[in-house]
């Protein structure tokens, strides 16, 4: 069943007086439990169409259906709606709240739905720092964490909300190779566990932890192919151990 | 977005910078403690005022005759318009007045043995110690029978039994002069105090006729003082009393009196008014601040929208609308508004409590100014508040993730 469908999407920015095509006419589906990367060099797209998936942007033509719902045509505060409910954003720099502890961080999603009590609201927190594996630091604020660390909270704030697809952008792009790899094998567990993930990187040894690969180039699709998926896990330990850390 | 979650989110957002919340507040701490202790002093020192002149009674009633006349200056003529007449006419026919009295008044050097002390001395009808609240606590007042006969005695206020009778004689049957003129001291005043900076214990009191012939050798009255029956009919006895004289002294429809009525209820008005005006006037000049406050609230918002962009941007990007970052921002300001008028009242209710003491006026704070300071400060936070609200509601969130 397809989480994620794209007809003929077209994005276009006007410049001055002239027209950029950012997208130049995409069509693809994206169905539940799948690890989808989306690569391309910078000017390829690939954040035009991030910002469209993540009903940040609206399309200027074609068609956009997540989980069932035509999106293509919102208003800004149908789109808040369906981020808040639909999608878990993971960026490149964490952009977690300062000053504020990693369940408060986690929890900041669900306050902007009514339908979640307070009490509900801690629980499920406690439970999404559980899966990243931070229950031990909920009370930490962010610069008590390492960036490995506070990128498993931002992680663990996308999936609160039990949202239908997962985006990272350039997720693993402020990391070390070792934590990258850490990261990678936390979105490999996640995915086995059945969440559905979008995962927009230009590094193509960080794609190979996906099971398909959309490639964008000048706004079109170039290549979109399955691809046999590297455990993210078992390259962590391949790792030789002091590499890092050289003492 | 519930309000608990909104208040939730502005609280975290607060308390994430202590020191910056508690700067922003201080430009409206000083605004409304300013406001509520210039409202409050000024409320004290019109208390203070009608308190005294209360004290005075609130149904006295002088009638003087009218210096300042416009056309021609006819001297000093008019001066002499009151007559004893007058004063036995207001007797018989006023209904609303309860006691009448004439006055005659001179000042002078009082002198006892060595002693000497200047002061004024009223020539009086024995009336005059009812309406003006004077009460005699050793000896005893004169009688009409003393008024009749000229009598040479007197009344004194404590400010001359301390300066005539320092060695602590009691004063009672002795003699002192006044112009050479010996008078004996028959009775003593009870305290009253100061009012309005004045000395209510320095003067003599002697029958109307002793001061009048013996000591001004006059044959007109200076000084009409009537009590109206109470301080409610005031302004009906005062109304008599001008058409009595008026008929009195034959003038005629339209022109105006030679002499003035004045009632303390008018006094009191007159000087409600003017320490009103006071303290609007300084109400206004402190409600400056409280807006320089505000604006500060809106100079630290309007900066915490640019600095916390980026912080913006995620909220919209996780499902924030634009309203629920405006509501935010204006909560912010609110409750940050909100504490700085809390903190104001208190503060500026001990600083009208101190001076109040210190200047020995009752101490009052209107609720309404404490209501009216709330619904100024919640005014202020939304009203300084809604344009950086605004500005950072109206961001859009790919932009404001991208901020750096």
């Amino acid at each position: 069943m397809p989480i994620i469908k794209v007809e003929n999407l077209k994005r276009n920015f006007q410049v001055g007086s002239e027209t950029v095509r950012a997208l130049r006419g995409i069509s693809f589906e994206i169905n539940e439990g799948e690890f989808v990367s989306i690569m391309g060099t910078s000017g390829s797209g690939k954040s035009t169409l991030l910002n469209i998936l993540g009903c940040l942007d609206s399309p200027s033509d074609g068609e956009y259906y997540i989980d069932d719902i035509p999106v293509s045509h919102r208003t800004k505060d149908e789109l808040s709606h369906i981020r808040n409910r639909k999608i878990g954003f993971v960026f490149q720099s964490y952009n977690l709240l300062a000053r504020t502890s990693a369940i408060e961080n986690v929890e900041l999603p669900l306050l902007y739905n009514n339908d979640i009590s307070r009490k509900e609201r801690r629980e499920r927190a406690i439970e999404a720092l559980r899966m990243v594996g931070l229950e031990d630091r909920m009370e930490h604020v962010p610069n008590q964490l390492s960036g490995g660390q506070q990128q498993r909270v931002a992680i663990a704030r996308a999936i609160v909300s039990d949202p239908v697809i997962i985006l990272a952008d350039e997720a693993t792009g402020n990391l070390d190779t070792r934590t990258s790899y850490e990261i990678m094998t936390l979105f490999q567990e996640l995915n086995a566990k059945g969440k559905t993930i979008g995962f927009v990187t230009h590094e193509p040894d960080i794609a190979r932890f996906t099971g398909r690969t959309i490639m964008l180039r000048d706004g079109q699709i170039i290549k979109d192919d399955k691809v046999a998926t590297i455990s993210a896990k078992e390259m962590l330990e391949a790792l030789p151990k002091a590499q890092d850390y050289q003492l | 977005m519930s309000i608990f979650n909104l208040l939730n989110i502005a609280i975290i957002a607060l308390l994430r910078n202590k020191t910056r919340a508690l700067l922003t507040m201080l430009g409206v701490i000083i605004g409304i403690a300013s406001v509520i202790s210039m409202l409050s002093l000024g409320q004290s020192s019109t208390n203070n005022i009608s308190n005294e002149i209360s004290g005075m009674g609130t149904n006295l009633i002088m009638i003087m005759p009218e210096f300042n006349r416009r056309g021609v200056n006819t001297g000093n003529s008019n001066v002499e318009s009151l007559k004893f007449s007058d004063c036995e006419a207001i007797r018989k026919q006023a209904k609303y007045v309860k006691d009448v009295s004439p006055m005659a008044q001179s000042a002078g050097q009082f002198v006892r043995g060595s002693n000497n002390w200047p002061s004024q001395i009223y020539g009086v009808d024995p009336s005059y110690l009812d309406i003006r609240k004077y009460k005699v606590v050793s000896g005893t007042s004169f009688t009409e029978d003393q008024v009749e006969s000229y009598a040479k005695v007197c009344i004194i206020g404590q400010t001359l039994v301390e300066n005539l009778f320092p060695d602590g004689t009691n004063p009672i049957g002795e003699e002192i002069r006044f112009n050479k003129i010996p008078l004996k001291v028959i009775g003593v005043l009870e305290e009253k105090g100061d009012n309005m900076g004045q000395d209510q214990d320095d003067l003599v009191i002697a029958p109307f006729t002793t001061v009048q012939k013996r000591i001004l050798a006059i044959d007109y009255i200076q000084m009409i003082v009537a009590s109206a029956k109470s301080g409610e009919v005031a302004d009906q006895a005062t109304e008599e009393i001008e058409n009595i004289l008026r008929a009195r002294h034959h003038i005629e429809e339209g022109k105006d009196n030679d002499f003035e009525v004045r009632s303390q209820q008018e006094m009191l008005t007159m000087m409600s008014s003017v320490t009103g005006f006071v303290t609007a006037l300084l109400a206004a000049i402190a409600s400056i601040s409280l807006i320089v406050g505000g604006i500060g609230i809106m100079n630290i918002m309007y900066v915490t929208v640019t600095e916390r962009t980026k912080e913006i941007g995620l909220r919209m990007s996780i499902g924030a609308r634009g309203k629920d970052i405006m509501m935010q921002f204006l909560a912010e300001s609110t409750i940050l508004s909100l504490i700085g008028g809390i903190i104001g009242v208190i503060f500026g209710i001990f600083v009208s409590y101190v001076v109040t003491t210190i200047l020995k006026w009752p101490f009052v704070v209107s609720g309404t100014s404490v209501m009216l300071s709330f619904l100024v400060c919640t005014a202020t936070g939304i009203f300084f508040g809604w344009y950086p609200a605004k500005k950072a509601a109206n961001l859009d969130p790919i932009n404001a993730l991208r901020y750096e």
